[in-house]
């Protein structure tokens, strides 16, 4: 499995309350949801994002609430994989649940800039800046994390 | 090798006689929650995924208190859907306007939650029922659903930082101030993944809501869990409020810990954490001229009585200062009532203080107190984020009730000594 796509690049600690403020939780609606995707901290966003693209933070991404509504907007917004040095527990945890692949990797999460073309192949760990030629390996997910992404998420998995 | 407390419970409901950090284990569970914000989640996941039943009708708590009493036709169709879904399963712990609390605080009020007991919740403070020696994480929805229809949930086995707490707090000191000096002390993501195990001789002298307002806080240092160890005084509290058997689980004497912190409570002032990350803490020396125009005391951090008491003790015979909106939110019907039958609605009502009904209301930015920009406000819950309570320019500081109470009547923040 394998994701390519431009890079939208965040700081540190991009908390759950930017990446979908609270003030439209009154909704699941997912399309609704990914329509605000970012808009404390990037108005832009939204208008920018193309299906496939690969959203960058750095440490601690998606601290905060336990909002499933954070890891739902960013993937129904088009975001194909998330890469950061360090992710939120619950975010990562939410993520995986909903078949949303994020990758941790603190070397490509400092180096890789926005507008940068990625490329990320899951079964290896492998990240490839193609803007830069530069290469960086993270942690490939451990089977048990695979079995429920491949399945397309945990419920679906559960079911399987 | 001994287990740390957090282990030692996991590895009770997986079944196990050990487990390791790092292990990925299923794990029984003894209760789920979810809100209506993300219980809908929760339900649209469970509905699809096609199960037509849940594993126990009484190990699931729904509690409407997010966005309720409903702010907007949106927020009621959520509840709507929330208590259809609980109807529809016979959820025994449904909790909708006019008995619900804040999820928080009403749970372990209502006898819910047991010391060793293993607790999910689709809200990240679910992590406060550690201050019971429970082991209680907050999820997604997507678990929910899951611990909904099958009564148990993955878990990576989570190393844990322990603090040893040494001496007792100052007057005018509280458990709020403690964990806003810890996690400045070690960053929002000092504990990323981990337990944070709180022990110690120092530990007799907070009390139950002390520790239930840090072990909410838990996860502002990223942590998985927060828990205490168990004394005479969680088991006071629980024995009024639990009528079923429980076991008390204590870390195994050479539990390994990634880092111990001493702790000396005697040392801890009054702390305000600084926008924009609760990290950002200051004490009274640094925190200069911060004039308010809002403060809010409440929440699933200091929504509790004994919050309510020390609020209105300061509050008693003053006014909030000119240009500032000073809302008090007794976190359950239980607190609320406690209030009015203790005089202390009164003192807030006399002293200009709105005086509501349960809700989360303003610390999300839900409805009851939301910020215009360029606003500051004191409060006394738990995130101080960009945009949390309104508009994206305006500024949360948190603090004690004890200190917003004083920086309610002086307009600025303001610390208190008697």
């Amino acid at each position: 499995m394998n994701a390519h796509g431009t890079v939208h690049k965040y700081g540190d600690n991009v908390d759950t309350d930017v990446i979908i403020p609270a003030r439209y939780l009154n909704t699941a609606d997912h399309k609704e949801l990914a329509s605000h995707c970012m808009e404390d901290i990037d108005k832009d966003f939204v208008s920018k994002v193309k299906a496939g693209d690969i959203m960058v933070g750095e440490a601690n991404f998606g601290c905060g609430s336990s909002r499933e509504h954070a890891p739902i907007a960013i993937k129904e917004s088009g975001i194909s994989c998330v890469i950061a040095a360090t992710f939120a527990r619950i975010f990562y945890r939410n993520s995986i649940n909903i078949g949303l692949p994020i990758l941790e990797c603190p070397e490509a999460a400092k180096e890789i800039k926005a507008g940068d073309e990625v490329d990320v192949d899951f079964d290896s760990g492998k990240i490839t800046d193609v803007t830069t030629g530069k290469t960086y390996t993270a942690e490939p997910f451990p089977e048990f994390i695979k079995e429920i992404i491949n399945a397309g998420g945990l419920l679906k998995s559960l079911r399987q | 090798m001994g287990m740390t407390m957090s282990q030692k419970i996991l590895a009770k409901h997986a079944g196990l006689p050990e487990v390791r950090e790092g292990q990925l284990i299923r794990a029984k569970l003894d209760m789920v929650l979810a809100n209506d914000i993300t219980g809908p989640v929760a339900i649209n996941e469970f509905n699809k995924a096609g199960f037509d039943s849940v594993f126990d009708t009484h190990r699931i708590s729904l509690v409407m208190d997010h966005f309720a009493p409903n702010k907007d036709i949106k927020a009621a169709t959520q509840c709507k859907q929330c208590r259809d879904f609980a109807g529809k399963y016979d959820i025994v712990n449904f909790y909708d306007a006019g008995d619900m609390g804040v999820e928080h605080a009403l749970l372990p009020e209502k006898g819910l939650i047991a010391p060793g007991e293993l607790c999910i919740g689709a809200d990240s403070h679910t992590c406060t029922y550690g201050a019971l020696g429970a082991f209680s994480t907050g999820v997604g929805s997507t678990d929910m659903a899951a611990g909904m229809a099958t009564g148990e949930a993955w878990f990576k086995v989570p190393a844990a930082i322990r603090f040893n707490l040494h001496g007792k707090l100052k007057k005018y000191v509280t458990g709020k101030d403690v964990i806003l000096h810890i996690i400045g002390m070690i960053g929002v993501d000092g504990a990323l993944y981990k337990s944070m195990e709180f022990g110690g001789d120092g530990l007799s002298s907070l009390t139950v809501d002390d520790r239930l307002c840090m072990a909410n806080m838990a996860i502002e240092a990223g942590a998985k869990n927060g828990i205490f160890e168990v004394d005479e005084q969680t088991l006071a509290y629980v024995k009024e409020r639990v009528d079923r058997d429980f076991e008390v689980f204590a870390p195994d004497p050479d539990a390994v810990y990634s880092e111990t912190y001493e702790i000396n409570l005697d040392e801890i002032e009054q702390t305000v954490a600084f926008p924009h990350l609760p990290e950002n803490t200051r004490t009274a020396a640094d925190w200069g001229e911060v004039k308010i125009d809002q403060a809010v005391i409440g929440s699933c951090t200091n929504g509790r009585i004994s919050d309510m008491r020390a609020a209105a003790a300061i509050l008693k015979g003053n006014h909030v200062a000119k240009g500032v909106r000073c809302i008090v939110i007794p976190a359950t019907q239980k607190i609320y009532l406690q209030c009015i039958q203790e005089g202390l609605a009164e003192i807030f009502i006399n002293a200009g203080c709105v005086f509501s009904t349960p809700t989360c209301g303003p610390c999300l930015g839900g409805h009851m107190g939301i910020l215009a920009a360029g606003e500051k406000a004191v409060s006394t819950t738990n995130r101080n984020f960009v945009g949390r309570m309104g508009h994206v320019d305006s500024e949360v500081y948190l603090a004690s009730p004890i200190v917003a109470a004083a920086s309610a009547i002086a307009g600025k923040i303001t610390g208190y000594n008697g």
